[in-house]
């Protein structure tokens, strides 16, 4: 039986777009309802499928940003890295990507060649290669320029069983880097609120680091997930939510390079809503937890990984924040996208 | 009711005497100095920006005022507990 | 970061609660408002209530500019955008606040242009780059805002743009706190003042209170030491039995507030004979609008619009809520009908708006175990 179709809303909005409570809304109310099935369900980053004995990992995402290139990428990087991210947070090993290109018309081909180029480069440095796609075009005024969706495919590592419903109170939360980084580079490099930073958007493969962690602690790897849309605040209701735990963060503990902290002071946002690209969260079972931050830190890129919190009984399905001075704030998913604010 | 954040004037626009360039953490910023044309301000002054505008100069000598009124909170009581611990010692 | 994080030193945090509690009495409720959403925000963003004693409540105050702005008003600046096919210039904070067809987000959404900007000069930046279109800024703010928006119209007056009004939406906070103050379920033992407000109109303006309501005002900064050294300073005063007007933000607020400021306010605004708060009802000279010299930048004298009051749902208890009645939980519609993604009043929309802060920051908290 098909399950109740719970999204009312009368027409999309940006919001459902931006990673948050809507988005999650419009797939379980909406998506999932109508083209559900045994896979779906989990609603991972990506799904598995058994062929022939190998088990596959396969996973979509598209890529619609503006402006198509920022400082430290571009939507090419983006697409590549973002789809490789899903893959490998599944604990899967990236092998292959499908690339799907919509252009406007009026697109320089300089521009497009830059792009191509920017999905080799970043496809090689990933380890996957480009097997197929399509190219469309739309005319001109009806998309920014070019979106990218990538379907990618990789090889489940049987040395990891990750899993929410494997998550225990007393596990630890892991974070690779510093957050915020992407977020705040493209909302600079839109230009609109005239701000400048020397900030780079961190996209970039985690597979390496994760690559690594696997190694040394496979088994001990509950849950990863990559904080992209929405940060790592819903992400982490989203691990509340599936298992019904609390999770407190150690707020002084949380790495945000000045920049990012600096913009969001200034604009009223949240780093733990601002979008990263190159980041991933896991949840380790506590005895593992030392080993895990070694190996991480060990891989070029990890040296910033930091136990950020932990997972509790109670409060349950809710992100506590706790102040090194005994207070403590909950911390939601993001609502819609993130808005500048002057009160 | 309204934001206001603390930057640093890193250098003043020659070409427009109205706007400064402000960091606040390592971001810049045009901001408007006109409110506070009178306040005589140089570089490394800090001033308080809502909505790009600087709104006040921010005094450090009261910023340190208020930090040893701070202190001196933790200081009463430290003393105050060397007090009792006397007296019960 | 310098002025920032100092005042946010957890071992300082400690030792000012640990005064507090040493000041407060024990046999004593304290009701302290703090008038300024920024405040508020605060509050819950570095949960103080977690750092202080039980009996001292902080009850939220009026000085939230989107909370306070009537859905009418809403509704007339969308029209704007929707039946003028104007460039409609916003902050961020006005995005999702519902109008009676829904937010400028959903009216951007169905295609009318709507921007969001940082500084009311953004606007007037994108009436230069568009000189074939209408561009109207919808200001809304407090005195700290307001001399902003006066600036922008001088420049524009000065640069001759012709494409560019302001839909001003501007009130004073002074009589907002006498309402409140008059208000017969007024039960506040005293204030937390607006900080960044003061910068503006400076510490005089609250002397009143002290003196024709006996109640003490400590003007305040906003990080968690500001607060809680505010908190210090108020009870000081209740305990020596005196009503004062303090600034704890010396080092921000000057006393005699910024007359630049000031002057370009006079300059271009004039006080409305009376405004409608929402949740407060009409006050007297509680808002600003603009000048006639100024007539050619006013959106209200430029455009037609419906001038509609609308009602706020009766279950909504935003008022009571804004007046520091009511604690936002303890409204019928909070958490079930009125929910940031789908807010009913105003109150759930802004960040600094008490039901919005006391759903994202606490709420679920009450189930918590200690951390």
């Amino acid at each position: 039986m098909q399950p109740p179709i719970r999204f009312h809303d009368a027409q999309i909005e940006m919001a459902h777009g931006a990673g948050g409570k809507a988005t999650r809304r419009l797939i379980e109310g909406l998506i999932a309802p109508v083209l559900g099935g045994p896979l779906l369900d989990s609603l991972g980053d990506a799904a598995f499928l058994e062929l022939g004995g190998a088990r596959l990992a396969v996973t979509a995402d598209s890529f619609v940003v503006r402006p198509l290139r920022f400082p430290g990428g571009s939507i090419g990087d983006l697409a590549v890295n973002g789809t490789v991210n899903d893959l490998a947070v599944a604990g899967a090993k990236p092998v292959a990507l499908l690339v799907t290109l919509i252009l406007e018309a009026g697109l320089s081909t300089e521009a497009l060649e830059i792009e191509l180029r920017a999905v080799a480069a970043a496809a090689r440095q990933a380890g996957v290669s480009v097997v197929g796609g399509d190219t469309k075009v739309v005319e001109h005024g009806e998309a920014d320029g070019m979106y990218i969706t990538t379907a990618g495919i990789g090889i489940a590592d049987i040395r990891v069983q990750c899993a929410a419903a494997s998550v225990r109170p007393g596990d630890r939360i892991m974070l690779s880097g510093p957050i915020g980084d992407h977020g705040i580079t493209i909302l600079l490099a839109r230009g609109e609120l005239d701000l400048e930073a020397d900030l780079c958007s961190d996209t970039r493969s985690v597979y390496p680091m994760i690559e690594r962690l696997v190694e040394r602690v496979g088994g001990g790897i509950r849950w990863m997930r990559d904080p992209t849309r929405g940060g790592v605040a819903s992400a982490l209701n989203e691990l509340a939510a599936d298992t019904r735990l609390g999770i407190v963060l150690w707020e002084d503990r949380i790495p945000v390079r000045d920049e990012v902290r600096g913009a969001c002071e200034l604009l009223g946002l949240e780093p733990l809503h601002i979008a990263n690209e190159g980041q991933f969260l896991a949840v380790l079972a506590p005895e593992h937890a030392d080993a895990a931050i070694d190996a991480v830190r060990s891989v070029r890129g990890g040296e910033g990984a930091v136990i950020i919190g932990e997972v509790r009984e109670q409060p349950a399905r809710t992100v506590l924040a706790a102040s090194a001075y005994g207070g403590s704030r909950v911390v939601d998913m993001l609502v819609g996208d993130p808005l500048p604010r002057i009160c | 009711m309204c934001l206001a954040i603390p930057g640093r004037i890193v250098e003043f626009l020659p070409a427009a005497s109205h706007l400064a360039v402000v960091e606040v953490g390592k971001v810049r910023r045009k901001v408007n100095i006109d409110l506070l044309r009178e306040d005589g301000l140089a570089i490394d002054d800090w001033v308080l920006i809502h909505v790009g505008f600087a709104m006040s100069k921010i005094g450090v000598a009261e910023a340190e005022e208020q930090m040893r009124l701070l202190a001196m909170l933790g200081e009463d009581k430290q003393a105050m507990e060397e007090l009792e611990g006397y007296r019960f010692g | 970061m310098k002025f920032v994080d100092e005042f946010r030193d957890p071992k300082l945090i400690r030792q000012a609660a640990q005064e507090i509690r040493r000041l407060a009495n024990p046999d004593r409720h304290y009701r302290l408002m703090e008038v300024c959403g920024g405040h508020t925000h605060a509050i819950y963003r570095f949960a103080l209530q977690d750092v202080l004693p039980p009996n001292i409540e902080l009850v939220h105050g009026p000085g939230c500019p989107v909370c306070v702005l009537p859905m009418g008003r809403v509704d007339d600046g969308l029209s704007l955008a929707r039946d003028h096919g104007v460039i409609l210039a916003a902050f961020g904070d006005m995005m999702r606040v519902p109008g009676r067809t829904g937010s400028p987000l959903e009216h951007k959404a169905r295609g009318a242009d709507i921007r969001m900007v940082y500084s009311p000069l953004d606007a007037l930046k994108l009436a230069r780059e568009n000189p074939d279109r209408e561009v109207v800024f919808f200001a809304i703010g407090f005195e700290t805002t307001a001399p902003s928006t006066a600036l922008t119209l001088r420049a524009a007056r000065q640069l001759g743009v012709r494409n560019f009004s302001v839909f001003c939406n501007h009130v004073t906070i002074i009589p907002a706190i006498r309402a409140i103050l008059d208000s017969p379920d007024m039960r506040v033992e005293a204030f937390i003042g607006p900080g960044h407000v003061s910068t503006v109109i400076g510490c005089r303006a609250y002397e009143f209170i002290c003196r024709d309501y006996g109640k003490p005002l400590v003007t305040s900064g906003f990080e968690p030491l500001d607060v809680l050294q505010s908190i210090v300073m108020i009870l000081r005063q209740l305990e020596e039995g005196c009503a004062r007007v303090e600034n704890q933000y010396a080092r921000v607020v000057p006393w005699e507030g910024n007359l630049p400021a000031l002057r370009a306010m006079a300059e271009v605004f004039e006080l409305r004979p009376f405004f409608e708060w929402r949740g407060l009802g009409f006050i007297s000279q509680s808002a600003l609008r603009i000048r006639d010299d100024y007539a050619d930048w006013d959106a209200e004298r430029r455009f037609s619009m419906p001038g509609v009051r609308v009602t706020d749902p009766k279950a909504a208890q935003c008022g009571e809520v804004l007046k520091g009645v009511l604690k936002p939980h303890q409204c019928k519609l909070f958490g079930r009908e009125c929910t940031p993604e789908h807010p009913i009043g105003a109150l759930m929309v802004s960040s600094e708006g008490a039901c919005a802060a006391y759903y994202n920051y606490a709420m679920r908290k009450s189930d918590a175990v200690a951390v």
